[in-house]
């Protein structure tokens, strides 16, 4: 039925076709003939085929445009025939005589055409007489063609101000009042060409109406392009009049596609300067009219108007075209009560930008947005449309955007509002978004109520929210890549002062260790560092220049880090507390804190004790604790010797013997620290070399019993000269020329083993670099000299 | 040959003519075998003169016993055919019997005659004018010639002159409120006016303005009714919604009209009509009629 339907049409609009061109044709002889009266009799039976109702829009626009320029011809001579002397006057009531009405007044318009042009009578009271006979095609299709025909013969005619049709008598008064009353006319008709024919066809109309919409919007393109439609007439006239019937025709798809006309044709000076009409139409229009993607564009272009001339921002002041938006945009949502989220979200959205771009020093704007849009949102529960989902995050991202400073979005107080809406999803969305902000801008946070506040905001990283969990399949990596972020945001909260820092970092805290196992091992450490950054900047205690007591001390803040630390055992990362600790224990060294240092220390031997278990984990906590311990000088001989006890200990029940061999060399470094006369102990660095050279042997007996692993003994020799040479270089007694001679006949002995190529290199260099010191003469080079290789 | 073919023949020529014939106005006139003839045109209260010429055919004479002309303004029913009924008629004898040897002209003359009807041709009935020459002979019949003429009276505009305002309707379906701009219309008007759309119930397709003309013949039973529709003027396509309003401008020039004749010398009338006519989807027709008075309005400078 339907492929007939088309089928039949292009039959039709053939059938229509072929008889209009044979009409044309004998028009045509006519004219060529100074043929008046032909020429009216076959242009009106020509014009006959526009009569049909067969059509579809879109086919009868075809032979519309070949009327078009059929009549092009005809008013042509129309124009020869006036000036052959054929008096206008009667050439106007000629064409009148054709019998069916729809010919009559196409060459109605047509001499009406000529006849303004001659200005045998003032344009106004053409236009209007052709105006007002058109209202006797009150078909809408050929209504339409009709005027739009109309309207495009009487667009270049138009008294406009500076237009050669302007007179006395014809002002761009008149000019408007045409344009208007056509398009009303033609809306009118438009309109009602939904409610003609059977409603099963409803949706095929709409379509078609859709095609014929700039017909009727042309119309308010021409008032635009008049001149003479200056801002008062616009205000006084125009737009009351077309709001007026775009209100009144009650008709959705019009009032949608009208509206945005205006807003599109229009300059945004006067939509400026007209904002409370234009807005006070919106909440008059049918509730399924899409007002919100309207409003929407209004406000986007003005913003764009803002944002291109900085000079009309005081009008925007002046018109109070913040408040006007507002108020209407809450009317319309009033007015429209089952608006979907999203259009309410958007158009906030849409208020918010505007706002920021016109007002961006006024931050309570936003606020107040943001606190409008929390009203519409609130006793809505958490928003499950996604795409109203991304519009809050449109709208959250908007202040960021533009001010790019988290700081100034966080004195928005409504912003955190809004975010408690989001699912935990977006808000995680939303959150990385404002770190990303943060980092790209650099944005130092300085206060601790704005942390705080941002805290509060990206709470979804930080918490686990009250989601059950597992249903909550965050990609691992995902979860790594957001955690990552916030621990880089630690390092953007930061301040001068040390108690605005302690108190931000004690949020921090907080907030942090309510973040669950996984989160833990990210976010501890920046904090950490942050805070250790914190102590290194405290005042030296007793050199307070204002000798009053400072809130913040160390003692205080080494507490604290315990605190933190102690998180972490708790979670599975005893590696990541180790290491933290021994950390703080170089910190508290270097704020003279030995009880907490010591405490410090004895942690991270509780944790090596219990939870480091690995064996090579252990080599590389013990080399930490090795080197950390050896710069520590706070400890008294008691505490140090506990430590240092304890450290060649452990080096001594490492698993590997190369692994014990290296441990207990590297422990020599213990008792000798160069600055500090204190700890310079000759005799049990030796000691722990020669029972680092026994463990060497006994690795060595290993491998000569064929014992896999082994092989490197020759290295441990070598390693272990490297650090006599150290020692001996540093002049410690102990370290005599014989025993370093001795050590190198060994590995020398060593050598002819089967031979190891790292071994080798080891050595060679080790030998050259003795050379060097030799050569480099002093102190040292005396010393080396006494080396006999 | 000649002979025979010269006793068929009349034995003279008349021909009339008429004092400022080449100047005055000719209109066209329809005669009853379909041809269009041009006759010259008079109003009453004119002054009819001319001149008669009779010519005899070469080397004949004509003997008469008198030579006259009649003016007559007859009237002549079509059922009647050939049955004309003279409600003028005016006789000028021009010669006294004798013979007429050569070509002779007779000047006429009727002044300021009476010709109250206008020459009227109708369906039924037809009103002419003509001038009738005769000369009587007593033997081999009388010899006659015919000069039709036409006969338009023109009337000042009336003084009372009211529009037509109506309002009409079919209960819960269709109301309109119609008004043309007068109630009498010379032949050359315009009709203004406007139809009002106060209810539409019904899916209008078209409406159109129909001008009617209602001749009447005879009287009493025997009369006989005839309408035509002399315009069928498109004036709206397309359905109309409730407040609309439709302009009307019908220009009667291009019509075929002919003033409104009442009561002509008892033998007939002729009326018109003004016909709203609105057509709905299936094709149903709803109307109304109303009479205008058309007449008859001096032409200037014609």
């Amino acid at each position: 039925m339907i492929a007939d339907g088309t089928e039949d049409e292009e039959k039709w609009l053939a059938a229509g076709s072929a008889a209009f061109k044979q009409n044309a044709f004998y028009m045509q002889r006519a004219i060529d003939s100074n043929n008046l009266k032909d020429a009216l009799k076959y242009s009106a039976q020509m014009l006959s085929e526009l009569r049909t109702s067969k059509l579809s829009p879109h086919k009868y626009y075809d032979l519309y445009m070949r009327a078009f320029d059929e009549l092009r011809k005809l008013e042509i001579f129309f124009m020869e025939e006036t000036r052959r002397g054929c008096s206008v006057i009667e050439l106007y009531e000629l064409v009148q005589h054709a019998g069916n009405i729809l010919p009559r007044l196409y060459l109605l318009c047509t001499a009406g055409s000529v006849y303004i042009k001659t200005k045998e009578a003032p344009a106004k009271e053409i236009l209007k007489d052709l105006v007002e006979m058109c209202r006797g095609i009150q078909h809408p299709l050929r209504g339409l063609f009709l005027r739009s025909y109309l309207a495009q013969i009487g667009r270049d005619k138009l008294p406009d101000v500076g237009s050669e049709y302007e007179g006395d008598a014809d002002t761009v008064t008149d000019a408007v009042e045409f344009v208007l009353l056509n398009f009303t006319e033609m809306n009118k008709l438009w309109v009602r060409m939904q409610h003609q024919g059977p409603a099963r066809d409803k949706e095929r109309r709409e379509k078609e109406r859709g095609e014929l919409r700039d017909l009727v919007g042309k119309n308010l393109h021409v008032l635009s392009q008049l001149e003479g439609v200056d801002l008062d007439m616009y205000r006084d006239t125009v737009l009351p009049r077309v709001l007026e019937q775009i209100v009144n025709c009650r008709d959705e798809i019009a009032q949608y596609y009208l509206i945005d006309c205006i807003i599109q044709v229009f300059p945004d000076e006067y939509h400026l300067q007209t904002l409370d009409v234009l807005l006070g139409a919106c909440p008059q229009l049918q509730p399924s009219v899409d007002i919100m993607t309207v409003l929407s564009r209004l406000m986007e272009r003005l913003s764009n108007y803002a944002a291109l001339n900085a000079e009309v921002l005081p009008y925007f002041l002046q018109v109070e075209a913040f408040s006007k938006l507002n108020n209407a945009i809450g009317k319309v949502i009033e007015a429209q009560e089952d608006m979907p989220i999203l259009s309410a979200v958007t158009l906030y959205s849409s208020l918010l930008k505007f706002t920021l771009h016109v007002h961006p020093d006024r931050l309570d704007y936003a606020d107040q947005v943001l606190g409008s849009c929390v009203k519409q949102l609130s006793g809505k529960g958490k928003i499950n449309d996604t795409r109203a989902t991304k519009e809050i995050v449109s709208l959250l991202s908007a202040p960021l955007e533009k001010y790019n400073d988290v700081v100034t979005a966080l004195k928005l107080t409504n912003y955190p509002l809004v975010v408690e809406y989001l699912d935990n999803e977006t808000k995680r969305i939303m959150a990385t978004v404002i770190i990303r902000s943060i980092m790209k801008n650099n944005t130092l946070i300085t206060t601790a109520e704005k942390v705080e506040a941002l805290l509060e905001l990206i709470k979804g990283l930080i918490n686990d929210l009250d989601e059950p969990e597992g249903l909550e399949a965050v990609d691992d990596d995902d979860f790594e890549e957001e955690q990552n972020s916030v621990a880089r945001l630690v390092h953007m909260l930061y301040n001068d002062d040390t108690e605005e820092m302690f108190k931000i970092i004690s949020i921090l805290k907080k907030h942090f260790l309510t973040g669950g196992p996984k989160r833990l091992k990210f976010t501890i450490p920046p904090l950490v560092v942050s805070t250790l950054k914190l102590i290194r900047r405290l005042p030296v205690e007793g050199d307070n220049p204002f000798g009053k007591e400072a809130s913040v001390t160390a003692t205080k803040i080494f507490q604290f880090l315990n605190q933190i630390i102690e998180a972490l055992p708790n979670v599975p990362s005893p590696d990541l507390a180790f290491r933290l600790y021994l950390q703080c224990a170089e910190a508290a060294n270097k704020c003279v804190e030995e009880p907490i240092a010591y405490e410090f220390f004895t942690q991270a031997y509780i944790l090596y004790e219990e939870e480091i278990s690995d064996s090579k984990a252990q080599v590389t906590a013990l080399q930490l604790i090795i080197g950390t311990l050896q710069r520590m000088h706070v400890f008294g001989v008691e505490n140090r010797d506990t430590l240092t006890h304890k450290a060649t200990g452990y080096s001594a029940k490492l698993l590997k013997k190369p692994d014990q061999c290296r441990a207990v060399y590297a422990c020599s470094h213990l008792f000798w620290l160069e600055d500090h006369e204190t700890i310079q102990d000759g005799e049990r660095v030796l000691l722990c070399l020669k029972r680092a050279l026994k463990i060497a042997n006994s690795a060595q007996q290993m491998a000569s019993n064929g014992q896999e692993g082994s092989a490197g003994s020759v290295t441990l020799f070598i390693e272990i000269l490297n650090k006599y040479l150290y020692f001996y270089e540093k002049g410690i007694p102990q370290i005599t020329v014989e025993s370093v001679e001795s050590l190198i006949q060994l590995i020398k002995n060593e050598e002819s083993m089967p031979s190891d190529p790292y071994a080798e290199s080891l050595f060679a260099s080790t030998l050259q670099f003795m050379e060097f010191q030799k050569q480099k003469g002093g102190a040292i080079g005396d010393r080396y000299e006494e080396i006999k290789v | 040959m000649n002979f025979l073919l010269g006793a068929f023949k009349p034995a003279c020529n008349i021909s009339i003519t008429f004092t400022d014939g080449k100047n005055r106005k000719q209109v066209p006139i329809k005669k009853d075998n379909g041809q269009i003839v041009m006759n010259p045109l008079f109003q009453s209260q004119e002054t009819i003169a001319g001149k008669i010429h009779i010519d005899p055919y070469q080397g004949k004479k004509v003997e008469h016993n008198g030579v006259k002309v009649e003016l007559l303004g007859q009237i002549e029913m079509y059922f009647d055919r050939g049955n004309f009924y003279d409600f003028t008629s005016l006789v000028r004898e021009l010669d006294v019997p004798g013979e007429i040897y050569e070509r002779k002209t007779y000047p006429f003359e009727f002044s300021s005659v009476e010709m109250p009807y206008e020459t009227y041709n109708g369906v039924n009935v037809r009103l002419k004018y003509v001038l009738k020459v005769t000369v009587t002979r007593g033997y081999a019949g009388s010899i006659v010639e015919y000069q039709d003429f036409v006969v338009r009276n023109y009337v000042p505009p009336p003084p009372i002159n009211n529009s037509i305002k109506m309002e009409v309707g079919i209960e819960d379906c269709l109301h309109i409120e119609f008004e043309y701009n007068k109630s009498k219309y010379h032949l050359k008007d315009v009709i203004l006016g406007k139809i009002y759309f106060l209810l539409v119930r019904i899916k209008i397709k078209n409406m159109d303005l129909e001008i009617r003309r209602r001749e009447s013949t005879g009287a009493g039973a025997n009369t006989h009714v005839e309408t035509e529709t002399l315009a069928k003027f498109e004036l709206m396509d397309g359905a109309p919604v409730r407040g609309e309003s439709i302009p009307v401008r019908v220009f009667l020039s291009p019509y075929d009209l002919t003033p409104t004749h009442t009561n002509i010398n008892n033998k007939f009338s002729v009326k018109y009509y003004l016909n709203l006519v609105l057509v709905d989807e299936e094709d149903r027709r709803y109307f109304k009629q109303q009479e205008i008075t058309l007449y008859r309005l001096k032409e200037e400078a014609s």
